[in-house]
C-alpha cells in the first residue's frame, strides 16, 4: 500500500524525491511527477529530501494498514 | 527532425551535456541532445555562482550572461559575527538562463542537434551494451540508436541506474535547497554573503548572492537528515522575515545538490556520465557548473575519440581521467565537509572572533581555513590522513 503522497498543485519539479529514491520509483517530467506504487517500499526518503514539503507521509493511513494485518 | 542513428546521444541540455557534445562535435561526432524540459537554461536551479578560473576554460565573461561581478565573500557566524574575505581570483554570479543557451548555441554551431520536450524514458540495451534511447516526443515514443549514451540527466538522473550503474543519493548527501530570487534587498552588489550555523541552515549554509544593484539569489540547502525535522523552504522563510521583510520575492525555486563524492563507476559499456548525474558537484561548496563543464569536456573528449578509433570500449577510461583531473580532490572536500558538518554554533563563532583578528591585507581562503583547523585539531587529524593514507 502506498503510503507517500503528493500533495496537489505544489510540486516545483526540483528531482530531489527521484535522487534520493533508492527503488527509482519516481517518475518526474517537466511538470508532471508520480510515484510508482509497485516499486514504492514507503522508506520515506522522498519525504525527507524535499525542499518544499511536498511529499508526505501519511501516518493514519500506516497505522491503519498495521490495524487492519493485526 | 531527426536521424535514426547518432555517434552519441547526450540526455539533458544543461552545461555538463553541452560541454560534451561541444568538445565531442569539435572531433567529429555526430550527436543528439534530449531535453525534457521545454527550455534550455530554465528554470533555473542554481545559485549561479562560478569563479573566474572556472569560467575562463570554457567562455570568455561576458556581461550578456553575467548579473555580478564579485570581489569579496561575507562570512557570518551564529552570532552574527561577520568576517569579509577579499577574493584573489574575481568570481561571478551568472544569469544561467542566458548562459546555458550560450552553451547550447556553442555546441549547435558545431553541428549538434538538440531537442527540447524529449523526455528519455528507457535505454536500448544489446548484449549488455547501452546503444540508444528511448524517448517520449509529442506524446509519441521514439528509439534512437547510437554508439554512446551520455547522461547529462542532473540531480533527478535515472539513466545510470538504466544502465545498472548505482547512481542514487544517500538522503543524507543530499542538499535539499530552496531559493528566491529577491528584488529591494540592502546588500552590495559585488559581495557574496554566507551565513553558517544552525539558525540559518544546518549541515549546509545559506547564500546570499547578488544579481545586480539591490537584487540576489538567497538561499540555502540543509541535508536529508536536517530535512526529516524541518524542510529548507522554512529555513529560508524565517530568514527572510527577520533580515529582508521588504523584498519582493520575483522567484522561487526548489531543487537538490548531491553534495558526495563521485560516483564509484560513471562509465559502462556504451554508456557515461557527467555532472549532477555523476556526482561532479564540489561537495564542499555544492559548486557544480565549473566542475559538471570539466567532466562534459572529458567524457566528451574521450568518447568522440572512442567513435573516431571505433574502439567504444575506450570510454571506460573516463573515470581515471575524471579522478586524476578532479575526482580525488573531491574526496578530500568531501572529508572536511564532514568535518565542518560537525561544527555547533560556539565552533563557528569562535572561528569567526579569530580570524577576525587577521589584518585584512592577510586574508585568503587559505589562511581562513587554516584558521579553522587550528580551531579544530581533530578535523587537521582527519585532513592529514586523506593525504598521508595511499
Amino acid at each position: 500500500m502506498l503510503l507517500i503522497e503528493i500533495k496537489p498543485n505544489r510540486c516545483d519539479f526540483c528531482g530531489c524525491c527521484v535522487g534520493v529514491c533508492p527503488e527509482n520509483a519516481i517518475e518526474l517530467k517537466e511538470s508532471e511527477i508520480k510515484i510508482i506504487e509497485e516499486l514504492c517500499t514507503n522508506c520515506a526518503k522522498c519525504v525527507w529530501s524535499c525542499p518544499i514539503e511536498v511529499l508526505v507521509f501519511n501516518k493514519e493511513k500506516a497505522k491503519e494498514a498495521k490495524d487492519v494485518a493485526k | 527532425m531527426w536521424q535514426n542513428e547518432y555517434d552519441i546521444i547526450i540526455v539533458g541540455a544543461g552545461p555538463a551535456g553541452t560541454t560534451a557534445a561541444r568538445f565531442a562535435a569539435a572531433k567529429g561526432a555526430s550527436i543528439l541532445i534530449l531535453e525534457k524540459d521545454r527550455d534550455v537554461g530554465y528554470p533555473v536551479r542554481c545559485g549561479e555562482a562560478i569563479s573566474l578560473g572556472g569560467l575562463k576554460e570554457f567562455i570568455e565573461p561576458n556581461d550578456k550572461f553575467i548579473a555580478a561581478k564579485i570581489n569579496k565573500f561575507s562570512l557570518n557566524s551564529p552570532d552574527n559575527t561577520e568576517v569579509i574575505l577579499p577574493l584573489e581570483e574575481a568570481g561571478f554570479v551568472l544569469e544561467r538562463r542566458v548562459f546555458d543557451y550560450e552553451l547550447a548555441r556553442i555546441a549547435s554551431n558545431l553541428g549538434v542537434k538538440i531537442i527540447t520536450r524529449a523526455y528519455v524514458n528507457d535505454l536500448i540495451i544489446e548484449n549488455n551494451k547501452v546503444c540508444g534511447v528511448k524517448f517520449e516526443y509529442n506524446g509519441e515514443q521514439h528509439t534512437v540508436k547510437s554508439k554512446i549514451v551520455i547522461g547529462a540527466d542532473g540531480v533527478e538522473s535515472r539513466v545510470g541506474r538504466w544502465a545498472g550503474l548505482n547512481t542514487y543519493t544517500d538522503y543524507r548527501d543530499m542538499e535539499s535547497c530552496v531559493q528566491v530570487t529577491a528584488a529591494n534587498v540592502d546588500i552590495d552588489p559585488n559581495t557574496c554573503y554566507f551565513y553558517l550555523g544552525s539558525e540559518f541552515a544546518p549541515h549546509g549554509y545559506l547564500w546570499v548572492f547578488p544579481k545586480g544593484e539591490k537584487s540576489a539569489n538567497i538561499g540555502l540547502g540543509v541535508s536529508g537528515a536536517v530535512g526529516k525535522k524541518r524542510s529548507a523552504s522554512k529555513y529560508l522563510e524565517d530568514f527572510m522575515q527577520k533580515y529582508h521583510p521588504n523584498a519582493s520575492i520575483l522567484t522561487k525555486i526548489a531543487g537538490g545538490v548531491p553534495c558526495a563524492i563521485t560516483y564509484k563507476s560513471i562509465s559502462a559499456p556504451g554508456i557515461m556520465l557527467v555532472g549532477d548525474a555523476a556526482h561532479q558537484v564540489n561537495p564542499l561548496s555544492g559548486g557544480g557548473i565549473a566542475s559538471g563543464m570539466i567532466g562534459g569536456k572529458i567524457a566528451g573528449t574521450i568518447a568522440a575519440e572512442a567513435v573516431a578509433s571505433n574502439k567504444i570500449d575506450y570510454i571506460l577510461e573516463y573515470d581515471k581521467a575524471w579522478n586524476d583531473r578532479l575526482g580525488k580532490r573531491h574526496v578530500i572536500f568531501d572529508r572536511i565537509k564532514d568535518g565542518i558538518y560537525n561544527f555547533d554554533d560556539k565552533k563557528f563563532n569562535s572561528i569567526a572572533h579569530s580570524f577576525n583578528k587577521v589584518p585584512m591585507e592577510d586574508r585568503t581562503l587559505g589562511s581562513l581555513f587554516k584558521n579553522a583547523l587550528f580551531n579544530n585539531p581533530s578535523l587537521l587529524i582527519d585532513i592529514a590522513k586523506v593525504f598521508f593514507t595511499k
